[in-house]
Protein backbone atom coordinates (compact mmCIF):
# COMPACT_ATOMS: atom_id res chain seq x y z
CA UNK A 1 0.00 0.00 0.00
CA UNK A 2 1.47 3.33 -0.77
CA UNK A 3 2.00 6.12 1.65
CA UNK A 4 -1.37 7.78 0.01
CA UNK A 5 -3.90 4.93 -0.08
CA UNK A 6 -2.59 4.26 3.68
CA UNK A 7 -3.69 7.69 4.35
CA UNK A 8 -7.06 7.87 2.63
CA UNK A 9 -7.56 4.34 3.87
CA UNK A 10 -11.36 3.45 3.14
CA UNK A 11 -12.52 3.21 6.48
CA UNK A 12 -11.71 6.94 7.02
CA UNK A 13 -13.13 7.97 3.52
CA UNK A 14 -15.88 6.38 5.08
CA UNK A 15 -16.12 7.93 8.63
CA UNK A 16 -15.54 11.08 6.51
CA UNK A 17 -18.71 11.12 4.60
CA UNK A 18 -20.40 8.89 6.89
CA UNK A 19 -19.86 10.98 9.81
CA UNK A 20 -20.86 9.12 13.09
CA UNK A 21 -21.91 11.15 16.29
CA UNK A 22 -22.71 14.60 14.15
CA UNK A 23 -24.68 17.20 15.84
CA UNK A 24 -24.63 18.97 18.70
CA UNK A 25 -26.27 18.71 22.72
CA UNK A 26 -28.65 21.33 24.11
CA UNK A 27 -27.05 22.90 27.42
CA UNK A 28 -26.11 21.83 30.17
CA UNK A 29 -23.69 19.92 27.84
CA UNK A 30 -20.41 20.76 27.65
CA UNK A 31 -19.10 22.77 24.10
CA UNK A 32 -15.80 23.42 23.57
CA UNK A 33 -14.29 24.86 20.39
CA UNK A 34 -10.82 23.75 18.31
CA UNK A 35 -9.43 25.60 15.21
CA UNK A 36 -6.69 25.22 12.87
CA UNK A 37 -5.70 28.34 12.12
CA UNK A 38 -3.60 27.27 8.99
CA UNK A 39 -6.73 25.88 7.08
CA UNK A 40 -9.56 27.38 9.01
CA UNK A 41 -10.93 24.10 10.12
CA UNK A 42 -12.79 24.25 12.96
CA UNK A 43 -14.47 21.40 14.77
CA UNK A 44 -17.16 21.93 18.12
CA UNK A 45 -17.22 18.91 20.51
CA UNK A 46 -20.30 18.77 22.38
CA UNK A 47 -20.12 16.53 25.87
CA UNK A 48 -22.34 15.01 28.20
CA UNK A 49 -20.82 13.45 31.40
CA UNK A 50 -22.70 11.23 33.69
CA UNK A 51 -21.73 9.45 36.69
CA UNK A 52 -17.76 9.34 35.53
CA UNK A 53 -18.97 8.16 32.26
CA UNK A 54 -18.83 9.90 28.35
CA UNK A 55 -22.26 9.32 28.14
CA UNK A 56 -22.78 11.55 24.71
CA UNK A 57 -20.82 13.29 22.45
CA UNK A 58 -21.89 14.93 19.34
CA UNK A 59 -19.38 16.56 16.62
CA UNK A 60 -20.24 19.17 14.63
CA UNK A 61 -18.22 21.67 12.68
CA UNK A 62 -16.07 22.07 9.13
CA UNK A 63 -13.08 20.71 7.65
CA UNK A 64 -10.72 18.32 5.71
CA UNK A 65 -11.45 14.32 5.63
CA UNK A 66 -8.41 13.89 7.93
CA UNK A 67 -10.08 16.16 10.78
CA UNK A 68 -13.35 15.05 10.05
CA UNK A 69 -12.68 11.42 9.77
CA UNK A 70 -10.47 12.00 12.92
CA UNK A 71 -13.23 13.50 15.17
CA UNK A 72 -15.70 10.80 13.74
CA UNK A 73 -13.34 8.05 15.02
CA UNK A 74 -12.27 9.36 18.06
CA UNK A 75 -16.28 10.09 19.04
CA UNK A 76 -17.11 6.70 18.19
CA UNK A 77 -14.19 5.08 20.21
CA UNK A 78 -14.93 7.08 23.33
CA UNK A 79 -18.73 7.37 23.97
CA UNK A 80 -20.01 5.58 26.59
CA UNK A 81 -16.44 5.20 28.26
CA UNK A 82 -15.41 6.01 31.51
CA UNK A 83 -13.35 9.10 31.93
CA UNK A 84 -10.30 7.55 32.61
CA UNK A 85 -10.65 5.43 29.63
CA UNK A 86 -11.17 8.13 27.75
CA UNK A 87 -7.96 10.01 28.92
CA UNK A 88 -5.73 6.84 28.00
CA UNK A 89 -7.50 6.50 24.56
CA UNK A 90 -6.33 10.46 24.01
CA UNK A 91 -3.16 9.65 25.15
CA UNK A 92 -2.66 6.59 23.07
CA UNK A 93 -3.83 8.39 20.03
CA UNK A 94 -1.65 11.39 20.36
CA UNK A 95 1.71 8.83 20.96
CA UNK A 96 0.37 7.40 17.82
CA UNK A 97 0.44 10.66 15.46
CA UNK A 98 4.07 11.63 17.66
CA UNK A 99 5.30 8.42 15.65
CA UNK A 100 7.07 10.76 12.94
CA UNK A 101 9.00 12.93 15.09
CA UNK A 102 10.16 9.99 17.59
CA UNK A 103 11.14 8.24 14.45
CA UNK A 104 13.65 11.52 13.45
CA UNK A 105 15.20 11.74 16.93
CA UNK A 106 15.96 7.57 18.74
CA UNK A 107 14.94 4.48 17.47
CA UNK A 108 14.70 3.31 20.92
CA UNK A 109 12.31 6.26 22.09
CA UNK A 110 9.44 4.75 19.95
CA UNK A 111 6.64 4.67 22.34
CA UNK A 112 5.13 1.61 22.91
CA UNK A 113 1.82 1.82 21.29
CA UNK A 114 -0.84 -1.18 21.18
CA UNK A 115 -2.34 -0.82 18.05
CA UNK A 116 -4.77 -3.57 18.59
CA UNK A 117 -6.32 -1.58 21.32
CA UNK A 118 -6.78 1.43 19.22
CA UNK A 119 -9.21 -0.61 17.02
CA UNK A 120 -10.34 1.46 13.92
CA UNK A 121 -8.24 4.60 14.86
CA UNK A 122 -5.19 2.54 14.10
CA UNK A 123 -6.38 3.59 10.20
CA UNK A 124 -4.95 7.21 11.30
CA UNK A 125 -1.55 5.78 11.37
CA UNK A 126 -1.31 6.51 7.62
CA UNK A 127 -1.20 10.26 8.57
CA UNK A 128 2.24 10.46 10.58
CA UNK A 129 4.03 9.85 7.20
CA UNK A 130 2.30 13.39 6.09
CA UNK A 131 3.51 15.83 9.00
CA UNK A 132 1.83 18.71 7.99
CA UNK A 133 -1.75 16.50 8.37
CA UNK A 134 -0.81 15.71 11.92
CA UNK A 135 -2.47 18.73 12.93
CA UNK A 136 -5.69 17.78 11.41
CA UNK A 137 -5.81 14.29 13.15
CA UNK A 138 -5.61 15.78 16.25
CA UNK A 139 -7.66 18.79 16.39
CA UNK A 140 -10.69 17.29 17.51
CA UNK A 141 -8.69 15.39 20.31
CA UNK A 142 -7.01 17.96 21.33
CA UNK A 143 -10.72 19.57 21.62
CA UNK A 144 -12.06 17.11 23.86
CA UNK A 145 -8.95 16.67 26.31
CA UNK A 146 -9.32 20.38 26.61
CA UNK A 147 -12.87 19.97 26.99
CA UNK A 148 -12.28 17.51 29.97
CA UNK A 149 -9.95 19.48 31.28
CA UNK A 150 -11.92 22.86 31.25
CA UNK A 151 -14.77 20.38 33.41
CA UNK A 152 -11.86 19.48 35.85
CA UNK A 153 -12.44 15.63 34.71
CA UNK B 1 19.00 32.45 -21.73
CA UNK B 2 16.14 31.52 -23.29
CA UNK B 3 15.64 33.49 -26.08
CA UNK B 4 18.83 36.43 -26.74
CA UNK B 5 17.56 39.55 -27.58
CA UNK B 6 14.59 38.43 -29.74
CA UNK B 7 11.52 39.60 -28.07
CA UNK B 8 9.09 38.14 -30.89
CA UNK B 9 10.66 34.41 -30.22
CA UNK B 10 9.27 33.96 -27.03
CA UNK B 11 9.28 29.77 -26.21
CA UNK B 12 7.83 28.79 -22.66
CA UNK B 13 9.50 25.40 -23.55
CA UNK B 14 12.96 26.69 -24.21
CA UNK B 15 12.45 28.42 -20.55
CA UNK B 16 11.64 25.31 -19.17
CA UNK B 17 14.85 24.31 -20.42
CA UNK B 18 16.71 26.50 -18.43
CA UNK B 19 14.74 25.79 -15.09
CA UNK B 20 16.47 23.14 -13.18
CA UNK B 21 13.39 22.54 -10.87
CA UNK B 22 11.27 21.72 -13.27
CA UNK B 23 13.22 18.25 -14.12
CA UNK B 24 12.83 16.65 -11.08
CA UNK B 25 10.56 14.11 -10.42
CA UNK B 26 7.64 13.95 -7.77
CA UNK B 27 6.13 10.99 -6.40
CA UNK B 28 6.64 9.10 -9.95
CA UNK B 29 5.88 12.05 -12.13
CA UNK B 30 7.78 14.89 -13.72
CA UNK B 31 6.86 18.06 -11.25
CA UNK B 32 3.80 20.14 -12.81
CA UNK B 33 4.50 23.43 -10.97
CA UNK B 34 1.27 25.57 -10.86
CA UNK B 35 2.22 27.44 -7.77
CA UNK B 36 3.59 30.48 -8.92
CA UNK B 37 1.76 33.17 -7.54
CA UNK B 38 3.17 31.46 -3.90
CA UNK B 39 6.85 31.66 -5.68
CA UNK B 40 8.40 31.72 -8.85
CA UNK B 41 10.59 28.91 -10.38
CA UNK B 42 14.14 30.24 -10.49
CA UNK B 43 16.37 29.85 -13.76
CA UNK B 44 19.81 29.17 -14.14
CA UNK B 45 21.35 32.21 -14.92
CA UNK B 46 20.05 33.42 -11.61
CA UNK B 47 21.39 30.91 -9.73
CA UNK B 48 25.04 31.28 -11.54
CA UNK B 49 24.34 35.27 -10.74
CA UNK B 50 24.25 34.10 -7.53
CA UNK B 51 27.28 31.62 -7.36
CA UNK B 52 28.98 33.83 -9.18
CA UNK B 53 28.56 36.56 -6.36
CA UNK B 54 30.43 34.53 -3.72
CA UNK B 55 32.75 32.96 -6.04
CA UNK B 56 34.47 36.20 -7.40
CA UNK B 57 33.19 39.07 -5.81
CA UNK B 58 31.72 38.87 -2.54
CA UNK B 59 32.56 41.39 0.14
CA UNK B 60 29.97 44.13 1.97
CA UNK B 61 29.15 46.97 0.35
CA UNK B 62 29.40 50.20 0.80
CA UNK B 63 32.65 50.08 3.38
CA UNK B 64 35.88 49.15 1.62
CA UNK B 65 37.96 49.84 -0.89
CA UNK B 66 39.44 46.88 -2.13
CA UNK B 67 38.67 45.32 -5.89
CA UNK B 68 35.87 43.22 -4.31
CA UNK B 69 34.40 45.47 -2.03
CA UNK B 70 34.27 47.85 -5.45
CA UNK B 71 32.69 45.24 -7.33
CA UNK B 72 30.22 43.98 -4.77
CA UNK B 73 28.89 47.38 -4.31
CA UNK B 74 28.73 48.20 -8.41
CA UNK B 75 26.72 44.84 -8.01
CA UNK B 76 24.34 45.45 -5.80
CA UNK B 77 23.87 49.37 -6.89
CA UNK B 78 23.16 47.59 -10.50
CA UNK B 79 20.80 45.96 -9.04
CA UNK B 80 18.80 49.14 -8.20
CA UNK B 81 18.90 50.29 -11.40
CA UNK B 82 17.85 46.99 -13.06
CA UNK B 83 14.94 46.68 -11.42
CA UNK B 84 14.09 50.23 -11.35
CA UNK B 85 14.13 49.85 -15.33
CA UNK B 86 11.58 47.00 -14.79
CA UNK B 87 8.99 49.51 -14.05
CA UNK B 88 10.26 52.63 -15.97
CA UNK B 89 11.23 54.33 -12.35
CA UNK B 90 13.05 57.87 -12.74
CA UNK B 91 15.67 58.51 -11.13
CA UNK B 92 16.25 54.36 -9.76
CA UNK B 93 19.23 54.96 -7.90
CA UNK B 94 17.58 57.47 -5.85
CA UNK B 95 13.75 55.87 -5.27
CA UNK B 96 14.72 51.89 -4.99
CA UNK B 97 14.75 50.92 -1.48
CA UNK B 98 16.03 46.52 -1.28
CA UNK B 99 13.59 45.40 1.16
CA UNK B 100 13.43 41.92 2.73
CA UNK B 101 10.54 41.03 0.72
CA UNK B 102 6.98 42.67 -0.60
CA UNK B 103 5.71 42.64 3.42
CA UNK B 104 8.59 44.12 4.65
CA UNK B 105 8.05 47.57 1.82
CA UNK B 106 4.31 47.58 3.28
CA UNK B 107 6.11 47.70 6.47
CA UNK B 108 8.14 50.69 5.48
CA UNK B 109 5.41 52.45 4.05
CA UNK B 110 3.19 51.90 7.06
CA UNK B 111 5.66 52.92 9.49
CA UNK B 112 7.69 55.39 7.79
CA UNK B 113 5.48 57.22 5.94
CA UNK B 114 2.27 56.20 7.73
CA UNK B 115 4.02 57.53 11.17
CA UNK B 116 5.08 60.78 9.42
CA UNK B 117 2.35 61.90 7.17
CA UNK B 118 -1.29 60.21 8.99
CA UNK B 119 -2.57 61.71 12.13
CA UNK B 120 -5.56 60.56 14.30
CA UNK B 121 -8.65 60.54 11.91
CA UNK B 122 -7.26 60.04 8.77
CA UNK B 123 -8.25 57.50 6.48
CA UNK B 124 -6.48 54.33 4.31
CA UNK B 125 -8.46 53.09 2.01
CA UNK B 126 -7.60 49.37 1.44
CA UNK B 127 -9.73 46.94 -0.65
CA UNK B 128 -11.58 43.52 0.49
CA UNK B 129 -8.89 41.86 -1.85
CA UNK B 130 -5.78 42.85 -0.59
CA UNK B 131 -3.00 39.99 1.14
CA UNK B 132 -2.81 40.63 4.72
CA UNK B 133 0.50 42.05 4.25
CA UNK B 134 -1.24 45.26 2.95
CA UNK B 135 -3.85 44.65 5.21
CA UNK B 136 -2.07 44.21 8.87
CA UNK B 137 0.95 47.22 8.85
CA UNK B 138 -2.35 49.07 8.54
CA UNK B 139 -4.29 47.94 11.71
CA UNK B 140 -1.01 47.99 13.63
CA UNK B 141 -0.82 51.80 12.57
CA UNK B 142 -4.37 52.23 13.80
CA UNK B 143 -3.71 50.31 17.26
CA UNK B 144 -0.91 53.00 17.49
CA UNK B 145 -2.48 56.46 15.92
CA UNK B 146 -6.18 55.97 15.42
CA UNK B 147 -6.46 55.77 11.95
CA UNK B 148 -10.10 54.75 9.31
CA UNK B 149 -9.07 51.98 7.66
CA UNK B 150 -11.52 51.68 5.24
CA UNK B 151 -12.36 48.62 2.84
CA UNK B 152 -12.88 48.59 -0.85
CA UNK B 153 -16.13 45.97 -1.83
CA UNK B 154 -15.20 43.53 -4.12
CA UNK B 155 -18.61 42.78 -6.34
CA UNK B 156 -20.27 39.28 -6.81
CA UNK B 157 -18.28 39.27 -10.43
CA UNK B 158 -14.89 39.44 -8.52
CA UNK B 159 -14.34 42.95 -9.24
CA UNK B 160 -13.61 45.86 -7.06
CA UNK B 161 -17.18 47.92 -6.38
CA UNK B 162 -16.10 51.16 -7.50
CA UNK B 163 -19.48 52.62 -7.31
CA UNK B 164 -18.90 54.65 -3.85
CA UNK B 165 -15.30 55.47 -4.90
CA UNK B 166 -15.16 59.31 -3.99
CA UNK B 167 -16.96 58.87 -0.40
CA UNK B 168 -14.51 56.53 0.62
CA UNK B 169 -11.65 58.61 -0.69
CA UNK B 170 -13.26 61.44 1.26
CA UNK B 171 -10.49 62.56 4.08
CA UNK B 172 -8.29 59.51 2.78
CA UNK B 173 -4.34 60.01 2.71
CA UNK B 174 -3.67 57.24 0.90
CA UNK B 175 -5.45 54.47 -1.33
CA UNK B 176 -3.31 50.99 -0.96
CA UNK B 177 -4.31 48.37 -3.40
CA UNK B 178 -2.93 44.96 -5.11
CA UNK B 179 -2.58 45.09 -9.19
CA UNK B 180 -3.97 41.95 -9.21
CA UNK B 181 -5.36 39.75 -6.85
CA UNK B 182 -3.62 36.84 -5.55
CA UNK B 183 -6.74 34.60 -5.24
CA UNK B 184 -9.02 35.67 -7.93
CA UNK B 185 -6.71 36.74 -10.42
CA UNK B 186 -8.41 39.59 -10.94
CA UNK B 187 -6.43 42.86 -12.59
CA UNK B 188 -7.27 46.33 -10.80
CA UNK B 189 -8.09 49.40 -13.20
CA UNK B 190 -4.82 51.32 -11.74
CA UNK B 191 -4.47 54.34 -14.02
CA UNK B 192 -8.16 55.16 -13.14
CA UNK B 193 -7.91 54.16 -8.93
CA UNK B 194 -4.85 56.72 -9.15
CA UNK B 195 -6.86 59.78 -10.98
CA UNK B 196 -9.24 59.07 -8.12
CA UNK B 197 -6.65 58.75 -5.35
CA UNK B 198 -5.46 62.02 -6.71
CA UNK B 199 -8.54 64.05 -7.46
CA UNK B 200 -9.14 63.30 -3.69
CA UNK B 201 -5.75 64.23 -2.34
CA UNK B 202 -4.53 61.33 -1.87
CA UNK B 203 -1.55 59.49 -2.90
CA UNK B 204 -1.69 55.42 -4.20
CA UNK B 205 0.09 52.27 -3.17
CA UNK B 206 0.03 49.40 -5.52
CA UNK B 207 0.64 45.70 -4.44
CA UNK B 208 2.58 44.89 -7.73
CA UNK B 209 4.15 41.55 -5.95
CA UNK B 210 1.17 39.62 -8.58
CA UNK B 211 2.22 42.08 -10.91
CA UNK B 212 5.66 43.04 -11.78
CA UNK B 213 6.38 39.66 -13.56
CA UNK B 214 3.40 38.53 -15.64
CA UNK B 215 3.00 42.02 -18.07
CA UNK B 216 4.47 45.15 -18.30
CA UNK B 217 4.44 47.64 -15.70
CA UNK B 218 4.88 51.15 -15.51
CA UNK B 219 4.51 53.64 -12.91
CA UNK B 220 4.84 56.98 -15.06
CA UNK B 221 2.08 55.60 -17.34
CA UNK B 222 -0.20 54.09 -14.49
CA UNK B 223 1.01 57.23 -12.45
CA UNK B 224 1.11 55.44 -9.01
CA UNK B 225 2.65 56.94 -5.69
CA UNK B 226 4.70 53.89 -4.33
CA UNK B 227 5.24 49.67 -5.13
CA UNK B 228 5.79 47.07 -3.21
CA UNK B 229 7.15 43.54 -4.59
CA UNK B 230 8.97 40.77 -4.28
CA UNK B 231 12.44 39.09 -5.95
CA UNK B 232 11.34 35.25 -5.52
CA UNK B 233 7.90 36.07 -7.55
CA UNK B 234 9.88 37.33 -10.25
CA UNK B 235 12.42 33.92 -11.16
CA UNK B 236 14.85 35.80 -8.60
CA UNK B 237 15.69 35.00 -5.05
CA UNK B 238 14.12 34.83 -2.40
CA UNK B 239 15.42 37.60 1.08
CA UNK B 240 14.76 40.57 -1.51
CA UNK B 241 12.14 42.74 -1.63
CA UNK B 242 11.19 46.19 -3.50
CA UNK B 243 10.04 49.66 -2.27
CA UNK B 244 10.14 52.30 -4.88
CA UNK B 245 8.39 55.81 -4.62
CA UNK B 246 8.78 59.23 -6.38
CA UNK B 247 12.17 60.94 -5.27
CA UNK B 248 10.59 63.41 -3.57
CA UNK B 249 8.78 61.67 -1.68
CA UNK B 250 11.77 59.02 -0.43
CA UNK B 251 13.53 62.17 0.76
CA UNK B 252 10.73 63.28 3.38
CA UNK B 253 10.04 59.75 4.96
CA UNK B 254 12.19 59.17 8.42
CA UNK B 255 14.23 56.22 8.83
CA UNK B 256 12.35 52.67 9.27
CA UNK B 257 14.86 50.10 11.04
CA UNK B 258 18.00 51.78 12.73
CA UNK B 259 21.81 50.43 12.57
CA UNK B 260 24.94 50.90 10.22
CA UNK B 261 24.44 51.67 6.84
CA UNK B 262 21.42 54.17 7.45
CA UNK B 263 23.56 56.51 8.75
CA UNK B 264 25.26 60.21 7.48
CA UNK B 265 26.79 60.07 11.11
CA UNK B 266 26.58 59.27 14.61
CA UNK B 267 27.59 61.21 17.50
CA UNK B 268 27.76 60.33 21.06
CA UNK B 269 24.35 62.93 21.46
CA UNK B 270 22.44 61.33 18.46
CA UNK B 271 22.37 60.72 14.75
CA UNK B 272 21.81 61.79 11.40
CA UNK B 273 20.34 59.56 8.78
CA UNK B 274 21.86 59.00 5.32
CA UNK B 275 19.83 60.47 2.45
CA UNK B 276 18.43 58.51 -0.45
CA UNK B 277 17.15 54.89 -0.33
CA UNK B 278 20.04 53.65 2.07
CA UNK B 279 18.74 55.44 4.93
CA UNK B 280 15.72 52.36 4.75
CA UNK B 281 18.67 49.93 4.20
CA UNK B 282 20.13 49.41 7.64
CA UNK B 283 22.65 46.56 8.50
CA UNK B 284 24.55 44.37 5.53
CA UNK B 285 21.99 43.70 2.73
CA UNK B 286 20.88 40.69 0.28
CA UNK B 287 23.80 41.65 -1.85
CA UNK B 288 24.04 38.07 -3.18
CA UNK B 289 20.23 38.51 -3.70
CA UNK B 290 20.29 41.64 -5.42
CA UNK B 291 22.61 39.97 -8.06
CA UNK B 292 20.17 37.28 -8.70
CA UNK B 293 17.10 39.94 -8.94
CA UNK B 294 19.42 41.69 -11.72
CA UNK B 295 19.76 38.54 -13.58
CA UNK B 296 15.85 37.84 -13.57
CA UNK B 297 15.26 41.54 -14.31
CA UNK B 298 17.58 40.84 -17.35
CA UNK B 299 15.62 37.05 -17.73
CA UNK B 300 12.33 38.85 -17.74
CA UNK B 301 13.43 40.94 -20.16
CA UNK B 302 15.09 38.96 -22.73
CA UNK B 303 11.33 36.90 -22.90
CA UNK B 304 9.73 39.99 -23.97
CA UNK B 305 6.75 40.91 -20.78
CA UNK B 306 4.31 41.62 -23.47
CA UNK B 307 5.23 37.99 -24.59
CA UNK B 308 4.90 36.73 -21.10
CA UNK B 309 1.28 38.40 -20.68
CA UNK B 310 0.43 37.35 -23.75
CA UNK B 311 1.21 33.60 -23.01
CA UNK B 312 -0.36 33.32 -19.68
CA UNK B 313 -3.53 35.23 -20.76
CA UNK B 314 -3.99 32.03 -23.46
CA UNK B 315 -2.80 29.43 -20.66
CA UNK B 316 -5.81 31.39 -18.58
CA UNK B 317 -8.34 30.93 -21.46
CA UNK B 318 -7.57 27.96 -21.82
CA UNK B 319 -7.62 26.46 -18.33
CA UNK B 320 -10.94 28.16 -17.87
CA UNK B 321 -12.48 26.39 -21.04
CA UNK B 322 -11.69 22.92 -19.98
CA UNK B 323 -12.34 23.34 -16.53
CA UNK B 324 -15.62 24.46 -17.52
CA UNK B 325 -16.46 21.76 -20.05
CA UNK B 326 -15.29 18.92 -18.15
CA UNK B 327 -16.27 19.85 -14.83
CA UNK B 328 -19.39 22.15 -15.08
CA UNK B 329 -20.68 22.68 -11.72
CA UNK B 330 -18.81 20.28 -9.55
CA UNK B 331 -16.13 22.78 -9.63
CA UNK B 332 -16.37 26.33 -9.20
CA UNK B 333 -13.75 28.98 -10.67
CA UNK B 334 -13.36 31.46 -7.71
CA UNK B 335 -12.27 34.76 -9.84
CA UNK B 336 -13.77 36.39 -13.13
CA UNK B 337 -15.04 33.81 -15.53
CA UNK B 338 -12.76 35.45 -18.38
CA UNK B 339 -9.46 37.05 -19.30
CA UNK B 340 -10.46 40.11 -19.63
CA UNK B 341 -8.21 41.85 -17.32
CA UNK B 342 -7.31 39.10 -14.92
CA UNK B 343 -4.56 36.89 -14.54
CA UNK B 344 -2.97 33.29 -14.54
CA UNK B 345 -4.09 32.83 -11.11
CA UNK B 346 -6.89 30.31 -10.54
CA UNK B 347 -8.72 29.55 -7.25
CA UNK B 348 -11.11 26.72 -7.53
CA UNK B 349 -13.75 25.60 -5.25
CA UNK B 350 -14.23 21.79 -5.49
CA UNK B 351 -17.61 20.42 -4.29
CA UNK B 352 -17.59 18.36 -1.75
CA UNK B 353 -13.95 17.92 -1.10
CA UNK B 354 -11.77 19.73 1.34
CA UNK B 355 -9.18 21.99 -0.46
CA UNK B 356 -6.23 19.82 1.63
CA UNK B 357 -7.95 17.08 0.57
CA UNK B 358 -7.64 17.95 -3.18
CA UNK B 359 -3.99 19.46 -3.02
CA UNK B 360 -2.96 16.15 -1.35
CA UNK B 361 -4.41 13.88 -4.24
CA UNK B 362 -2.42 16.28 -6.50
CA UNK B 363 0.70 15.92 -5.24
CA UNK B 364 0.21 12.15 -5.66
CA UNK B 365 0.07 13.22 -9.75
CA UNK B 366 3.33 15.72 -9.08
CA UNK B 367 1.31 18.88 -9.00
CA UNK B 368 2.18 21.44 -6.87
CA UNK B 369 -0.37 23.89 -6.13
CA UNK B 370 -1.26 25.63 -3.19
CA UNK B 371 -4.56 24.91 -1.03
CA UNK B 372 -5.82 27.91 1.76
CA UNK B 373 -6.64 31.35 2.57
CA UNK B 374 -3.92 32.78 0.86
CA UNK B 375 -3.25 35.08 3.24
CA UNK B 376 -6.31 36.82 2.07
CA UNK B 377 -9.04 36.08 5.11
CA UNK B 378 -11.22 38.99 4.38
CA UNK B 379 -11.39 37.94 0.96
CA UNK B 380 -12.25 34.29 2.04
CA UNK B 381 -15.10 35.37 4.11
CA UNK B 382 -16.42 37.39 1.79
CA UNK B 383 -17.32 34.68 -0.46
CA UNK B 384 -18.19 32.48 2.81
CA UNK B 385 -15.38 30.09 1.68
CA UNK B 386 -12.60 29.02 4.30
CA UNK B 387 -10.15 28.29 1.60
CA UNK B 388 -9.53 27.23 -2.01
CA UNK B 389 -7.48 25.42 -4.15
CA UNK B 390 -5.18 27.84 -6.21
CA UNK B 391 -3.23 26.92 -9.56
CA UNK B 392 -1.15 29.90 -11.08
CA UNK B 393 0.71 30.39 -14.37
CA UNK B 394 4.32 31.48 -14.51
CA UNK B 395 5.98 31.84 -18.17
CA UNK B 396 7.82 28.19 -17.77
CA UNK B 397 3.76 26.93 -17.83
CA UNK B 398 2.54 24.77 -20.56
CA UNK B 399 -1.02 23.50 -21.48
CA UNK B 400 0.22 19.78 -20.66
CA UNK B 401 0.68 21.34 -16.95
CA UNK B 402 -3.07 22.25 -17.55
CA UNK B 403 -3.98 18.50 -18.69
CA UNK B 404 -2.05 16.88 -15.94
CA UNK B 405 -3.56 19.28 -13.02
CA UNK B 406 -7.92 18.33 -14.89
CA UNK B 407 -6.89 14.78 -14.63
CA UNK B 408 -5.25 15.01 -11.04
CA UNK B 409 -8.93 16.88 -10.39
CA UNK B 410 -10.65 14.44 -12.22
CA UNK B 411 -9.36 12.04 -9.75
CA UNK B 412 -9.64 14.08 -6.66
CA UNK B 413 -13.47 14.29 -7.40
CA UNK B 414 -13.24 10.53 -8.10
CA UNK B 415 -11.58 9.42 -4.64
CA UNK B 416 -13.69 11.77 -2.28
CA UNK B 417 -17.06 11.14 -4.16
Amino acid sequence: MSDFENLYREIILDHYRSPRNRGELPEPAKKVEGFNPLCGDEVVVFLEVTDGVLSNIKISGHGCSISQSSASLMSAAVKGKPIDQVREKIATFKQLMMGHEKKLTNEDEQPKIDVRALGELAALQGVVKFPVRIKCATLSWNTLSQGLDELSL
Amino acid sequence: MASGDDVTSFDARLVRQDIPLLHRIVNGHPITYLDSGATSLTPRPVIEAMSRYYEQHHANVHRAVYVTAEEATATYEGARLAVGGLFNAQNASEEVVFTKNATESFNLLAKSWGRANLKSGDAVVLTQMEHHANIVPWFQLRDEIDIDVRFIRVDDEYRLDLSNLDALLKGAKLLSVTGMSNVLGTINPLRALADAAHNNGALIAVDAAQSIAHGPFDVQALDVDFIAFSAHKMLGPTGIGIFWTREEILQSMPPFLGGGGMIADVRMDGYTPANGPTRFEAGTPPIAEAAGLNAAVLYLQSLGMDNIAKHEADLTADALARLGDEFGDVIRVIGPGTTLNRGGVISLDVQGVHPHDVAQVLDQFGVCVRPGHHCAKPLMKRFDLAATVRASFGPYSLDEDTSVLLEALAHSVKVFA
